[in-house]
């Protein structure tokens, strides 16, 4: 009986104060106001600045924000080369620049879907339909059954339960991994992935791990180094959730990734893995089914495939496929899907009719194939060149064998290749990067892509004139440089007033 | 009937002048463009719609991005940086939020609208500094929307502008909602309160709503333009814009300029602000509580209560309404609403009929919650263009 004892205690405590001498009484509260004061009081407050509203107008009065945007001429470089190559009409296999018709090596075409009657006539019979844009996001109205019926497509072209449609290529990958990966979890990324998949990395504020470009004995032991600490901590590793993410076919490289070796990392290790397939959806395997095709490996094994429609299918959007339960979860999560109206419903149906196309004729992916050997061949053998890219990829880049160390002047001599390949009926383009953004600085390069209805004689045409160029520009520039007052220099100081305006 | 599509204008349409243009450039473009604006996707037709925005806004450049959201999220990163600070309305759109994010500012929000809280906040960021290390700010962004889609409020702007001068922050205004839908001539809320366009640092805007396509685009100063286009991602690592998608917002653009000749664009603007005021007043009268500004053409309604969402949603359905419920987490708990976005081609018949049916939800859901007596404004301060 505990509680008997504690009235007698408090009945003791009260007395004890009744009886108690008033000097003794006194002591106690001035004791107890000390400690109290003690408490409240800091040890040490220095006088706080308070300023008076005179002092904060000055402070408003003088400050000086930077510009809101660094002055960029209408003359710098980048413009300048973006109006010089401003395309006339369509951006097909052949491209009108300036008047003059070129083959077109620049744009993301494998497969010549640009311009295809059927596709055309998909598009117009779906905007007699529906009109051009749905006017609304993909919950509130923004449905049609044409992105139902694309959505069902692609899952069942991908061998997948579900796809999910995105109505831009970049905000497909940047919005599905946020989706997914969230603070405190881990993503181990490959250095090399392409911008949108930084994008979504950053977004997504979890810990990220990069591993060495396509380097699986570094990613392995990154991933018993992540193994050991979970020892340490089960807790915390427990809900940490971690993901690999790779592309299939790396865009700023034109190498494919260890699929086999991934998967394997994948069970050993537990961790999900995303595969963004921008490239390689529509590109790789025997009918074009991408990297999974391509290493025979079920996409059961990977837990997200994202692709783009904006490539080998030549329309506008993206999509997600995988298990049910994971794609739902962008239904509601997905920023890019959630909060966007969707895809105008002629660009679903132009994707739907190129996807019917493809899937009628894998011929064209033998061809595609069989070009890319042919110029990759072709371009190996290129004094001063040195191609980057697997023999089998639509993407290759083409590297100065000896670079000057400094790479805006690359890019700078770069683009006077493409300039001269231009004017002998080649469009090339270089490929464009934001330096202070990426990940990794990117060396300068022409990126070529391969299109699957060139034929044997325009390969070896445009190989030879891209081989002229490069040797009329590095000619140029070796018996030049000997001559102080060159253009070179004034290629030179293009590349600083190019360095100080971004 | 829809009344949940944010076709304000009524340029959805699958025949008429737009699709007939289109149609001619499919056969002429194609549907794909496969190269960002940097790597040879730069077409004319793209240099036509970039110009074409500019005059239609006012401004002395603009250009065009083919996705709305992407439109904010891949841009803002290019006009702030760390060092910066972002004041963000707390209502603003997931894409300005996820924009804003990915610049690394610092971001602080003020309460919706409230421009006493804005100068109090922006008093005190540019006294105080960053934080911490108390240096000055590099700039100070003020991010707000023209119309707020799901309150149905216009932003202060004269406010905001004033505060801007005072403060020298830039403003970063998002027109997704009110560009075309709002103003005497279209021209959105810029227009609405008759303020320079050039007195905006970044005006940004989408096509889906009042040009019935797809895409957004950024307007301001030579200088600006010239910057974003040498330097934004979505100029050097997205598709550029797919030519059908381009040529509905020129051939709407150029209806509502009046640039075909007809006084087709003004009708619509036109009948759109009367529908908005004819609209919102009856309801007001029938006692529903109603948010937002009188002229803006989105109507939220009042539901308040969770259970009705849905019923609401499929009572009107039933009786042949489209309308959009919304409810946690878009709203708070206990604020949901039905929003109802008018188009200038609902005809006064279809305003009727909509009335009609949201009287008999209304009585069924009992939601005419209002006491107080209706505003004094009226629809017959519009002259309609027959």
């Amino acid at each position: 009986m505990a509680v008997i004892p504690a009235t007698w205690d408090m009945y003791d405590l009260i007395q004890g104060v009744l009886q108690a001498p008033w000097y003794h009484m006194v002591f106690e509260v001035a004791l107890v106001l000390l400690i109290v004061k003690i408490y409240i009081s800091q040890s040490f407050s220095p006088e706080k600045t308070v300023l008076t509203d005179k002092e904060k107008e000055t402070l408003v009065e003088e400050w000086v924000p930077e510009p809101l945007a660094p002055d960029v001429p209408d003359d710098h470089p980048i413009l300048k080369s973006m109006e010089k190559y401003c395309i006339e009409g369509q951006n097909g296999k052949y491209v009108t620049v300036n008047g003059k018709s070129c083959i077109n090596l620049a744009s993301f075409n494998f497969l010549s879907m640009v311009g295809k009657k059927e596709i055309e006539d998909e598009a117009l019979k779906a905007l007699k339909v529906y009109g051009v844009g749905s006017c609304g996001p993909r919950g509130f109205y923004g449905t049609m059954d044409v992105h139902l019926h694309l959505e069902d497509d692609l899952a069942k072209f991908m061998n997948c339960e579900e796809a999910i449609l995105y109505s831009y290529g970049f905000a497909t990958i940047a919005s599905a991994i946020p989706a997914y990966s969230k603070r405190g979890d881990i993503i181990y990324a490959d250095e090399n992935v392409g911008f949108a998949v930084q994008k979504g990395l950053t977004a997504s504020r979890s810990h990220i791990r990069w591993f060495r470009h396509n380097d699986m004995e570094h990613l392995e032991s990154l991933l018993i180094e992540q193994e050991k600490l979970d020892k340490k901590n089960p807790k915390k590793a427990k809900v940490t959730r971690r993901f690999i993410v790779v592309e299939g076919l790396y865009l700023n490289s034109g190498d494919i990734c260890p699929l086999p070796k991934l998967v394997e990392l994948k069970w050993k290790y537990k961790v999900r893995i995303f595969l963004e397939e921008a490239m390689s959806f529509g590109v790789l395997g025997q009918t074009g089914r991408g990297v999974t095709e391509h290493f025979e490996i079920s996409p059961d094994h990977i837990d997200l495939i994202a692709a783009s429609l904006e490539t080998a299918i030549a329309s506008t959007g993206g999509f997600c496929c995988g298990k049910k339960f994971i794609i739902d979860h962008q239904r509601l999560s997905g920023l890019g899907y959630c909060f966007s109206a969707s895809q105008p419903p002629m660009l679903a149906s132009a994707a739907l009719q190129a996807l019917k196309m493809l899937e009628s004729k894998p011929r064209i992916l033998v061809d595609l194939r069989e070009n890319c050997e042919r110029f990759h061949q072709k371009l190996m053998n290129m004094p001063g060149v040195k191609v980057i890219g697997d023999p089998i990829s639509p993407i290759k880049h083409l590297m100065l064998a000896e670079p000057a160390g400094d790479p805006g002047l690359d890019v700078r001599t770069l683009e006077m290749v493409v300039d001269n390949a231009m004017n002998d009926g080649v469009a090339l383009t270089v490929s464009r990067y934001l330096e202070p953004e990426e990940h990794l600085p990117k060396d300068p390069s022409i990126r070529l892509s391969v299109n699957c209805e060139l034929t044997h004689e325009e390969i070896d045409r445009s190989a030879d004139i891209i081989s002229q160029s490069f040797q009329a520009v590095l000619g140029k520039l070796t018996t030049r440089s000997l001559d102080v007052s060159s253009p070179l220099n004034s290629v030179q100081q293009d590349n600083r007033s190019l360095k100080a305006s971004r | 009937m829809n009344f949940g599509s944010y076709n304000y204008l009524g340029f959805a349409e699958n025949s008429g002048p737009c699709a007939d243009s289109v149609q001619d450039v499919v056969q002429k473009y194609g549907v794909g463009v496969c190269a960002s604006r940097q790597e040879m996707g730069y077409m004319d037709i793209h240099k036509e719609l970039d110009e074409l925005v500019a005059e239609y806004l006012g401004v002395e450049a603009a250009m065009t991005v083919p996705m709305g959201f992407a439109t904010n999220s891949l841009n803002m990163p290019a006009l702030v940086s760390k060092g910066s600070l972002i004041l963000s309305d707390e209502l603003n759109h997931a894409s300005l939020i996820l924009g804003s994010r990915l610049t690394g500012a610092v971001i602080r929000t003020f309460k919706h609208n409230d421009m006493v809280d804005l100068e109090k906040k922006l008093r005190e960021a540019v006294c105080e500094g960053q934080p911490r290390t108390h240096r000055p700010w590099k700039k100070i962004l003020i991010v707000v929307e023209g119309v707020y889609s799901m309150e149905g409020s216009i932003v202060r702007l004269p406010e905001v502008v004033r505060l801007k001068e005072k403060y020298k922050a830039y403003i970063y205004l998002d027109e997704a909602h009110s560009i075309g839908a709002m103003g005497s001539r279209g021209r959105g809320v810029v227009d609405y309160f008759g303020i320079d366009p050039r007195s905006i640092d970044i005006l940004m805007g989408t096509f889906t709503k009042s040009f019935g396509s797809a895409g957004g685009y950024i307007g301001g100063s030579k200088r600006l333009i010239n910057h974003l286009k040498a330097h934004a991602h979505s100029f050097i690592y997205s598709t550029a814009m797919s030519p059908p998608v381009a040529q509905q917002i020129i051939s709407s653009m150029r209806i509502i300029m009046g640039k075909d000749g007809t006084q087709e664009g003004m009708r619509r603007v036109r009948q759109l602000a009367w529908n908005t005021r004819y609209f919102r007043k009856r309801l007001h009268e029938r006692g529903y509580i109603i948010y937002g500004n009188k002229d803006s053409p989105v109507v939220p309604l009042l539901l308040y209560m969770p259970s009705k969402v849905a019923m609401f949603s499929r009572e009107t359905l039933r009786r042949g309404m489209a309308t959009v419920v919304v409810g946690f987490p878009a709203t708070p708990l206990i604020e949901t609403r039905a929003r109802f976005c008018l188009s200038a081609s609902h005809t006064k018949e279809m305003l009727d009929e909509a009335l009609k049916i949201i009287d008999d939800v209304g009585d069924l859901l009992r939601l005419r919650y209002s006491s107080l007596p209706p505003p004094d404004f009226t629809e017959a301060d519009i002259q309609l263009i027959e």
